[in-house]
């Protein structure tokens, strides 16, 4: 299949940026979306062009760090998957495709397709952690977790921080991250105890980043590659105000 | 933080105060609109409903206090969270889809706008009387209860809500002020809820579905009084 690319092109953080047209030829429908962009990289380097940055790492779907707006949509069409795993099947012969970067403020751009998204590491570094002893582990059995627990909390924590909630969202909130770390650590014994200065910290961290906040939209819900529901960003909503109201964690 | 700029430094309090406002105008929108309905058991019915509003003004006039600092509140915060909402995403897409987001969710501000401009309209025109002075309840006879008239004849309201409904410019806008007000409920009826930390995946399904009924309830409810008088019907 051949397409129509019209791709975001910026030197770099503060040079002028801007979309330019690409011709895909001879795409297999089988190809993953990033596998389209290297065969368009390679024919862009024989040329003596300089190839289109992206992000990309594992190519499986979890690491998240493949974070592609494509035609207007966080990793494509596709529901439940990572830019990676967006196969061509998807378009037809002859679209036009659009490509842009992930789009907020606390992710600022580095090149072509590439955004910086420490703002999420250090949201995580707020208090997206638990505290543990050193020494010998603990067993297993001495922290009993109830089924249903378990299950939504590991439904949080599929959470891959690809950023893909806050590119979605049409404030850049960073909402069902920051809620999905929070819940997921929240819901299980051992983060616990650190609960209430956790998701004050983390909400207070994610202010400062300057993301957006939430109009419950739930474009996130859809955008998710992990499809982490928007019930952690009520859990979170209502773990905040916990903590606010019981003066807990301050 | 200090406690006292918190609602306003942290946007998750900030969306507090809007749940807590909007939901207390949603309210008051409920109320009033249960109040006015009572023009269709009769105009003895609504001008003892309004005669009974007004008998304590101290009482009036702190309801009336309270109700517009809600409604400051909810619009400045509203605004403030549509601006850094606004700061948050600097460049836009130059390609823009949307998945699941509803039209009302996504112009809950113009929505909001416009009722704000129906709100300055409706208390010119029916509590302060300046749009059609001459419609007035202070410029009309005063109502003489047919069954006791030894009572103090009461304003008639509802001769003015008839005279303001009988023009159909006024019945008109009306109605479109309600389709919008009921926009801005489809989304704000049940988000409040969502906002407060109230809603569950189990929950998120029915509490969507009731703030949906509500405003379309609202908007029935509300649109009934100048569709029925336009259509010449008139309370006995």
């Amino acid at each position: 299949m051949n397409l129509t690319l019209h791709v975001w092109r910026q030197q770099g953080p503060h040079e002028p940026g801007g979309m330019v047209q690409y011709q895909a030829r001879d795409i297999f429908p089988d190809m993953s979306f990033l596998e389209m962009l290297d065969v368009v990289n390679q024919g862009l380097t024989e040329k003596g062009e300089e190839p289109i940055a992206f992000d990309s790492d594992c190519r499986e779907g979890i690491c998240g760090s493949c974070d592609l707006m494509i035609n207007g949509l966080a990793h494509g069409p596709e529901d439940g998957v990572a830019t990676c795993q967006t196969y061509m099947r998807n378009f037809k012969d002859g679209d036009a495709i659009y490509v842009e970067p992930w789009r907020s403020r606390a992710f600022p751009l580095v090149k072509d397709l590439v955004v910086d998204r420490s703002a999420f590491d250090r949201i995580i570094q707020a208090g997206g952690f638990v505290s543990t002893n050193t020494g010998g582990a603990q067993d297993g059995n001495c922290l009993p977790v109830a089924k249903p627990d378990a299950e939504k909390a590991m439904d949080a924590a599929e959470c891959i921080g690809c950023g893909a909630c806050v590119a979605a969202c049409k404030n850049g909130s960073a909402v069902l991250f920051t809620g999905a770390k929070v819940s997921h650590l929240a819901l299980l014994p051992q983060g616990d105890p650190e609960r209430s200065r956790r998701v004050r910290r983390m909400v207070e961290q994610m202010d400062a980043e300057g993301f957006g906040n939430c109009t419950n939209y739930y474009e996130c819900e859809a955008a998710c590659p992990k499809e982490i529901s928007v019930e952690f960003i009520a859990k979170m909503n209502r773990e905040y105000l916990a903590a606010v109201v019981s003066g807990k964690g301050e | 933080m200090n406690s006292l700029l918190w609602p306003v430094r942290s946007t998750l309090a900030s969306k507090y105060v809007m749940a807590v406002t909007g939901a207390g105008l949603m309210g008051f929108v409920i109320v009033h609109m249960l109040g006015n309905l009572q023009i269709f058991l009769g105009r003895q019915a609504l001008n003892d409903y309004a005669h009974h509003l007004e008998e304590v003004p101290t009482l009036l006039w702190i309801a009336r206090a309270g109700l517009l600092t809600i409604f400051i509140v909810h619009i400045v915060f509203g605004l403030r969270l549509w601006t850094l909402s606004r700061r948050a995403r600097p460049v836009r897409y130059v390609y823009e889809d949307t998945v699941q987001a509803s039209w009302a969710s996504r112009h809950m501000l113009l929505t909001g706008l416009v009722i704000l401009a129906f709100v300055i309209y409706h208390l010119l025109h029916f509590t302060f009387g300046l749009t059609d002075p001459k419609d007035y309840k202070y410029a009309l006879d005063r109502y003489a209860v047919p069954m006791d008239p030894a009572l103090h004849p009461e304003l008639d309201v509802a001769e003015m809500v008839v005279r303001g409904f009988e023009k159909p410019l006024v019945s008109i806008a009306y109605v479109v002020a309600m389709i919008v007000l009921g926009l801005h409920l489809w989304h704000g009826a049940g988000s409040w809820l969502q906002s407060l930390g109230l809603k569950n995946k189990r929950t998120m399904l029915l509490i969507d579905g009731l703030g949906a009924a509500v405003a379309v309830l609202i908007v029935i409810g509300n649109c009934a009084i100048p569709l029925a008088i336009l259509a010449g019907w008139r309370p006995s």
